[in-house]
């Protein structure tokens, strides 16, 4: 059993029932599947044994801490690995029955902007200065579509319309540095949505941005997967963020997914120590000016990982198994973890 | 009013305008009144460019107001200049956001620690040094480190005990852990709220993070496009906002993990974003600045301003509906 995949995603094992609550589109065959995935830098693991799956019209959230190896993963489904260095010790890629790990570039760059929309943290560095919104937009469309410049301007006024930018053939004629980080980013929805996309991949799509603009382009995602049936993953390391906006949530912790199921299982009454430890940890969830239950010492880096569970250290509920060996995957309902100890 | 009633400092008409390029003015601070009194730690949030980071500059000098007052323990900061504002500034220390750019990485952390003592002729040094590392829980020997070998949150720590070196009376915190990861950021507020509780220290916290404001503040002001619209005691503003922009990034800020899975379980979804963003800071709209924005707006939001009016006892907001 794969940590990450919903029951009922895999081979044609039949969807778990869940209580009298329905599963919103696990039930659906996953558009992308990370298989075992495992990334080196160096001969140096970043990423160990990571599954999961994403189903259309499904947003799976993978949230993390600063060198969790969420961000890496997120590149590898892209096929933006800088390799070397970082190279894929084991495990697939699979969107459409096409393995991403090890396409060979030419047929990757017919794949990302057209198949596959990409959203990053930074809207500013992420567009080109000096070309124009509506260039930008209608570039995809021009290589991947073959449309006139004409056509693809008209598209990309339709879809800056669709992003919730108003007067869009006016903003079509703008350059990136006349509009506010909250527009920028929604010119880069725009980009990714530009060829219909069947998966959009954001990674930490509005950290850069304020609450209220934040709250907005969640919004605008939210709606664009519900109404296109677009398959989402979102990386990002907000818990809060993915508990608003994603149906399942893959946990990851030095370099492996620690705990992966529905929301409001995964989160409402996780199992995982780490999982636990980081959902109390948030001042949200505790009462004004009382102690937070904090974490303590460090991640592990890459390299430094222990045998054991790599969250043993830090984890109040350690046993002596903890630190000897890894722990195997467990299921409980449609969630999985890994934990000698579980909460 | 006596002496030790009078708050420890008081913010009065404080503005700060910026001249850009092509000579509009932009003003970050527009007539912005604040008091601090001796041990209270008072919140400082908005959004990008609300003036809040200017704000906690401009108390400190860093940046000169244009116009207003600044009264520490009733002497006028804004207007002290030479050895007198010098000798004023030990009793104003800041924390910064980021714990990589703020620390000298060819000082030992040490030095770093020790240099607010060496500044202001401060004798003791080194034993003052080792009390202060010991104080926000590094080890001893991380004196004669350099910030390279610490952690972002290590490295913060450092910061803590520098702003502490001189026992000032105001800490200004500017987003003290927004740069750290949340397993280490709880690490820094505990840290922030322990040392608050053993030392008294008054403070200005200045965060976008809500959650945050609201776990160590006990007043907090919310500022929008230069100016504060509300100011109340912390349980006040989170339970009671009265300035619809309040209202508008508390219903923007994630929930509560555990709220959410109560709603998600009830079948719940995202609630709608307040919508606009903040008006071009040269061109700023008649009346209230928020009116573009606000479900409630009427004609007088449209022409003049509203003032900071007490709309309940220690809580005023500036709404003309509040």
């Amino acid at each position: 059993m794969v940590l990450g995949t919903p029951p009922g995603a895999q081979g044609s094992a039949p969807p778990a029932a869940d209580g009298d609550r329905p599963v919103p589109a696990t039930a659906r065959a996953p558009i992308l599947s990370v298989e075992n995935l495992s990334l080196s830098l160096r001969g140096t693991p970043l990423v160990e044994d990571v599954s999961f799956s994403v189903a259309p019209g499904e947003m799976l959230g993978l949230v993390g801490e600063s060198g969790c190896g969420k961000s890496v993963t997120a590149l590898s489904v892209m096929g933006l690995l800088p390799t070397p260095p970082i190279a894929v010790s084991g495990g697939r890629v699979l969107f459409e029955g096409r393995d991403l790990a090890r396409l060979p570039q030419p047929e990757m760059r017919r794949l990302r902007g057209r198949a596959i929309g990409m959203i990053f943290q930074e809207p500013m560095t992420s567009l080109n200065p000096v070309f124009t919104v509506g260039s930008q937009i209608a570039e995809p469309i021009r290589i991947h579509e073959g449309l006139s410049e004409r056509a693809a301007l008209a598209r990309a006024a339709d879809l800056l319309d669709r992003v919730g930018l108003p007067n869009p053939k006016a903003q079509l004629a703008r350059y990136p540095h006349q509009l506010s980080g909250g527009q920028r980013q929604r010119v880069m929805i725009a980009i990714a949505l530009a060829c219909s996309p069947k998966l959009l991949i954001a990674d930490e799509p509005t950290t850069a941005l304020d609450v209220t603009v934040q709250a907005q382009i969640l919004a605008l995602i939210d709606g664009l997967r519900r109404d296109m049936g677009l398959a989402c993953l979102l990386i990002t390391h907000d818990l809060g963020v993915v508990a608003e906006i994603c149906d399942r949530v893959c946990v990851m912790y030095a370099g492996r997914i620690v705990e992966a199921g529905p929301i409001v299982e995964a989160l409402g009454a996780p199992r995982h120590r780490y999982t636990c430890a980081l959902v109390d940890t948030i001042p949200s969830s505790n009462p004004p000016g009382t102690p937070l239950p904090s974490i303590p010492g460090n991640v592990p880096p890459p390299g430094a990982r222990p045998a054991g569970c790599a969250f043993a250290e830090r984890c109040g509920a350690a046993l002596d198994r903890c630190r000897a060996e890894p722990p195997p995957i467990a299921r409980d309902g449609a969630r999985a973890f890994a934990c000698w100890n579980p909460a | 009013m006596t002496e030790t009633d009078a708050p420890l400092l008081e913010v009065r008409n404080l503005v700060k305008h910026y001249r850009d390029g092509s000579g509009a003015t932009l003003r970050a601070l527009d007539d912005v009144s604040l008091t601090v009194r001796r041990g209270e730690v008072v919140g400082i949030v908005g959004e990008s460019g609300c003036g809040k980071t200017t704000l906690g500059r401009a108390v400190m000098r860093l940046i000169e107001p244009t116009s207003g007052q600044i009264r520490l323990q009733g002497v006028d900061f804004a207007a002290l200049s030479g050895r007198a504002l010098k000798a004023a500034r030990r009793q104003v220390q800041m924390i910064f956001q980021d714990p990589f750019g703020s620390l000298n990485p060819r000082h030992t952390v040490g030095t770093i620690v020790g240099e607010p003592l060496v500044v202001h002729g401060v004798p003791g040094g080194r034993a003052r040094v080792a009390e202060l590392l010991d104080l926000v829980g590094l080890p001893a020997d991380a004196a004669a480190r350099y910030p390279h070998e610490f952690s972002g949150g290590q490295r913060q720590r450092i910061a803590i005990a520098r702003a502490l070196a001189l026992d000032p009376a105001l800490i200004i915190a500017d987003e003290p852990v927004s740069a750290l990861d949340v397993s280490i950021q709880s690490q820094i507020i505990n840290l922030i709220v322990a040392l608050r509780a053993r030392l008294g220290l008054s403070m200005i916290f200045i965060s976008h993070d809500l959650s945050v404001v609201r776990h160590v503040s006990d007043r907090v002001g919310v500022m929008y496009f230069g100016k504060l619209v509300e100011l109340a005691p912390a349980d006040r503003l989170f339970a009671d906002p009265r300035h619809p922009y309040t209202r508008a990034l508390l219903a923007s800020v994630p929930r509560p993990v555990k709220e959410v899975v109560a709603s998600k379980r009830a079948g719940g979804g995202l609630a709608a974003p307040t919508h606009g963003e903040v008006p071009d800071p040269t061109d700023p709209p008649p009346g209230c600045a928020f009116h573009l924005r606000c479900p409630l707006a009427v004609d007088r939001c449209r022409e003049a301003v509203p003032p900071l009016a007490d709309v309940a006892p220690g809580h005023a907001a500036a709404c003309w509906r509040a």
